[in-house]
This record gives structure tokens, C-alpha cells and sequence, in this order.
């Protein structure tokens, strides 16, 4: 599904990155349309999480276009970006909280940096440490595991504070770096059931990247695989297992003997 | 490999190395302080570095220029018995206390204690993708993490300094008082008349220029660190040395500028 004029929620043109000798991203094309979740499969190195951070602005890319709602994230003023990038939520895949701050104040926080770009003014830590409570219970916690410091959890607990804290600003795009790695196949489901609400509720897009095929189906609609820096295959997420695609297939199915080949480094 | 050629190029090489360095320190340092003239400023950030930097670090501090200032007055009475002016140590001691010891030692201690910290701490931050998340929060890492830093360092060392003059000047009367027998009156009329207000904001100047170096660098390093704890084991090295040898290159051009006339 396309806005009122046709283009996609993202776009990515030509997106090229090299590290040194090391090709990391050929040409990938993409369009994410709005509304939908994308899932980025694809081997160790083969790319997944630099394209992710070139759509977040961590990672300058070589070339190419990165477009948010038409407009190129790459060449737009600095207040357009930081305003399109507003838009975005992100879960990483250690979490990464702030282990100087409680897990209450670490959701408090993204409520509190979104919500004084968008509007001007800012909740005070009180109103926000109360929101923090509210969208802590959101993604399954008790409102007092806020007292905690984030080593004092379990990479799941982790994993929803992440959450919690990634949709603070009720961002319209949302990136989720590999959210099931590390944590075993119950707890893994759990996360992807509060991924798929939090962006459904939201009515989000949304682009996953993950090794978990599992997680892939549950959360994904849309399913693309990168391979040495290009994208190789795109399609319904429901027919990753069953794609046609021979690099997919042997993908998906963890098959050694296939197209696909281990690099070794020398 | 040509013998001759060969060792020229490394030095050539790590000529190159050492500019590229310091071109991204300078560049480093130009855009953190550009955020103080850019709000929002955050003042929790640099309180909290206030504390660490200058409170936490007192006792340290004042141990260390107590017994400096006490082993000036027993070194300088042995050398000076030899001429016979042991009643210069008054003199001698204010003297290396304000103008030298005490902003290099303070320098030394906060580096190997809030440099350190400080690039520890970003430099974890960086590779656990806490400093990411920042930007994904709408967050300016420099903002956030490296200018209350610099402003805290800057401010908290003269303060320091100043606390290590007034120590460093009682352990010298202290020694000279009790274990060499000057007389209280009489070192304080020392003190006293050796005691240049130059000398003393000099000192100031300094540490607020080292308290500057130990942040740069700790924040430097930390914020630049990668490879996981290893990494961030290398950066605290790095942020710690570099701060000590450019402390010392800087306490001479300072000295330089301010009393080489």
C-alpha cells in the first residue's frame, strides 16, 4: 500500500557501501510500502544491519538514495532529517540500554527526546517516568521493574524494555535489529507477538532483519534476502520457506549444499 | 626492503599518523564545543561530572599535594643546609606548589582517575550500541555525552588546584614546623611575602587547560573505541597516556608563555 500519491513509505535506490577493499552493499533497491513489515534475511556479513543503519543515519552510504516518504533522506537539511528520523523507532538487538540509568528512566528518556522534537515541550521526568510505567506494562512488565537497572534483567526482559522504549514517541517506522537472537524459542515468540502489536497498534512500518526464519514469518509480511550486498530475492513473507528462489530455499532450509557459499577469510 | 629508505618511511609514516591524530582530536574538540552555544544544554549530565570529576577526586588530590608539599620542605632543608638559606623553603615551596606541582599532580591523579572513567564509560557505551540508540533518540551523542563533559573538566580542576595549593603550602609548614623547627610566625611571613597572585592564577589557567586535555581525551578515546572490550581496554590506556604526555607538553608552553620573560 502506497500514500495518497504512489510513493512508498521507504525507498532505497542504488544504496552502495564499502568498507576499505570489503563491498558491503551493491546497488540494493527496496521499496517498503506503508503499512507493511519487511523482513531482511541474510547471512553473517552479507549486509543486513550496515542497510539498516544507513536508513538510521549511523552509517554514511557510498551512493544511492534512502528516501522517506519522497524525500531523500541523504540530501534533505539537517532539521529535515533529524524531523524524518523523529518518525523512527528502533529496537537493537542487545537492547542497548543506557546502564547509567534505571529501566525506568531509560523509557522515560525516549519519551522525553520524542516528545520535545515534536512538540516543543518537553513532559517533566515526573510525567515521564508515569508514561514510562504505562508503556513498560504495554510490552508485558510490571510498571516497577522501572526501579531496576537493566543488568539486573534477562536479555527477554531486556529486549521488551528495548521495545518500550522504541515506541516512546509513537514513531511511524520501526526498525528491528535481529529482536530474537539470544533468546530461546518461547521467548522469542513472546517478543515477536509484542513486535507485531506494537506495530499494528501504531500502525507502523516496519523492517526486521533476522537469521530466525520463525520469527521472520510471525513478524514479516513482505520478505527480502540480501546476499554479498545485493538483494537477490523479494516477496510475501508466507513463502520465504517455499520461495522457488534457490539461495532462499537454502537459506531458509540451513541446507550446507546449495548456491550459497561459506567465505572463509584467509 | 632498503635499509635506508625503510626505517625513514616509518618514521614518515607515523609522522603522518600522529598529524592525522590530532587533526581529528582538534576537529573533535571544535565540534563539541560548538554545542555550548547550541542548546539544549544538559545540565544533569554536567552537574553529575561536576561531582565525579572535582568532588570525587579530592581526597586523592589533597594527599597528593599534602605530602608533595612536605617532601619539598625536607628535600629543599637538606639541599639548602649546603648553602646555608634554609629559610628560602617558604619561599621555594609556595613557589613549586602553585606555579607546578600543584596543577600537574592534580592533572596526573584526575587523568589516570576521571580519564580513565570517562573513556571507559563511552567507550562501553559505544560498542554495546548505547551511543546508536542516543542518535535514534533524536539525541546528539556529542551533545549529550562530550560537551558537559569538557565544561565540567574545565570548571573542576582549578577548583582542585586550588585546594591543592592551600594543602601543598600546609604540608611544606607542616614539615617545617614540627620536624625542621622553623618557627609558625615566621614560615607564614614566608609564605606570605613568596606568594604572588600571578603565580597562583597562572596555576589556575593550567589546570583549567589540563582539566580540559584529561576530558577531550577520555571522551576522545571512549567515543572512538571499537572491538569490544578489548577496545575499550585500549581506548582507557590511550586516553590516560595521551592526556598525561599532552598535560606536560602543554604545562611547558604554558610556563613558557607566562615566565619565560
Amino acid at each position: 500500500m502506497s500514500n495518497s500519491l504512489g510513493i512508498p513509505k521507504i525507498r532505497i535506490r542504488g544504496l552502495h557501501k564499502a568498507f576499505g577493499s570489503k563491498i558491503v552493499l551493491d546497488g540494493v533497491d527496496l521499496d517498503v510500502e506503508a503499512g507493511t513489515s519487511m523482513v531482511i534475511i541474510g547471512g553473517s556479513g552479507s549486509g543486513k544491519s550496515v542497510l539498516l543503519r544507513c536508513i538510521l543515519g549511523l552509517i554514511e552510504p557510498d551512493a544511492g538514495t534512502i528516501e522517506i516518504d519522497g524525500e531523500n533522506l541523504l540530501t534533505a537539511s539537517r532539521s529535515k532529517q533529524d524531523a524524518l528520523r523523529r518518525q523512527i523507532g528502533m529496537l537493537f538487538q542487545n537492547g542497548a540500554l543506557f546502564d547509567s540509568m534505571s529501566v525506568g528512566e531509560n523509557v522515560a528518556f525516549g519519551v522525553r527526546a520524542k516528545h520535545s522534537d515534536r512538540n516543543g515541550a518537553t513532559p517533566s521526568r515526573t510525567q515521564a517516568l508515569q508514561i514510562a510505567g504505562g508503556l513498560l506494562e504495554q510490552v508485558g512488565l510490571d510498571p516497577s521493574v522501572g526501579e531496576l537497572s537493566p543488568s539486573e534483567l534477562s536479555g527477554g526482559m531486556q529486549k521488551r524494555v528495548g521495545l518500550a522504549r522504541a515506541i516512546a514517541g509513537n514513531p511511524n517506522i520501526m526498525f528491528f535489529d535481529e529482536p530474537t537472537t539470544g533468546l530461546d524459542p518461547i521467548m522469542g515468540a513472546v517478543i515477536d507477538g509484542l513486535i507485531v502489536d506494537c506495530v499494528q497498534k501504531l500502525g507502523s512500518t516496519a523492517i526486521a532483519i533476522t537469521h530466525d526464519m520463525a520469527s521472520a514469518q510471525r513478524i514479516g509480511n513482505r520478505a527480502a534476502m540480501l546476499y554479498r550486498g545485493k538483494l537477490i530475492w523479494q516477496g510475501e513473507a508466507s513463502e520465504l520457506m517455499n520461495s522457488g528462489n534457490a539461495m532462499v530455499d537454502q537459506f531458509t532450509h540451513g541446507r550446507r549444499e546449495g548456491p550459497i557459499t561459506m567465505e572463509l577469510r584467509k | 626492503m632498503n635499509a635506508v629508505l625503510d626505517p625513514i618511511a616509518a618514521l614518515g609514516r607515523a609522522a603522518l599518523g600522529l598529524i592525522k591524530q590530532a587533526g581529528a582530536l582538534a576537529l573533535f574538540a571544535l565540534e563539541a564545543l560548538s554545542h555550548l552555544v547550541r542548546p539544549p544544554f544538559y545540565w544533569r549530565i554536567f552537574f553529575s561530572s561536576l561531582i565525579e570529576t572535582g568532588f570525587f577526586s579530592l581526597p586523592v588530590v589533597a594527599l597528593t599535594a599534602l605530602f608533595s608539599g612536605a617532601v619539598i620542605a625536607l628535600q629543599s632543608y637538606v639541599g639548602f643546609g649546603q648553602y646555608h638559606v634554609q629559610s628560602a623553603i617558604a619561599g621555594i615551596v609556595v613557589l613549586a606548589v602553585t606555579r607546578e606541582l600543584g596543577p600537574v599532580l592534580a592533572g596526573l591523579m584526575v587523568a589516570g582517575r576521571v580519564g580513565a572513567a570517562m573513556s571507559a564509560q563511552i567507550g562501553t557505551m559505544r560498542v554495546t550500541d548505547q551511543i546508536d540508540a542516543l542518535t535514534t533518540l533524536s539525541t546528539d551523542p556529542m551533545k549529550y555525552l562530550v560537551t558537559p563533559r569538557l565544561l565540567a573538566g574545565t570548571l573542576a580542576l582549578p577548583c582542585l588546584v586550588l585546594v591543592a595549593d592551600i594543602l601543598g603550602v600546609m604540608g611544606g609548614f607542616t614539615v617545617s614546623v614540627a620536624k625542621l623547627g622553623f618557627s609558625p610566625s615566621t614560615y607564614i611571613t614566608a609564605t606570605l611575602d613568596s606568594l604572588k597572585t600571578m603565580d597562583v592564577v597562572v596555576g589556575l589557567v593550567k589546570a583549567a587547560v589540563f582539566g580540559f586535555l584529561i576530558a577531550l581525551l577520555g571522551c576522545y578515546n571512549g567515543y572512538n573505541s571499537r572491538g569490544g572490550a578489548e577496545g575499550v581496554g585500549s581506548a582507557t590506556t590511550a586516553a590516560v597516556v595521551g592526556a598525561s604526555i599532552l598535560l606536560l607538553l602543554f604545562d611547558y608552553l604554558l610556563t613558557d608563555l607566562f615566565f619565560s620573560q
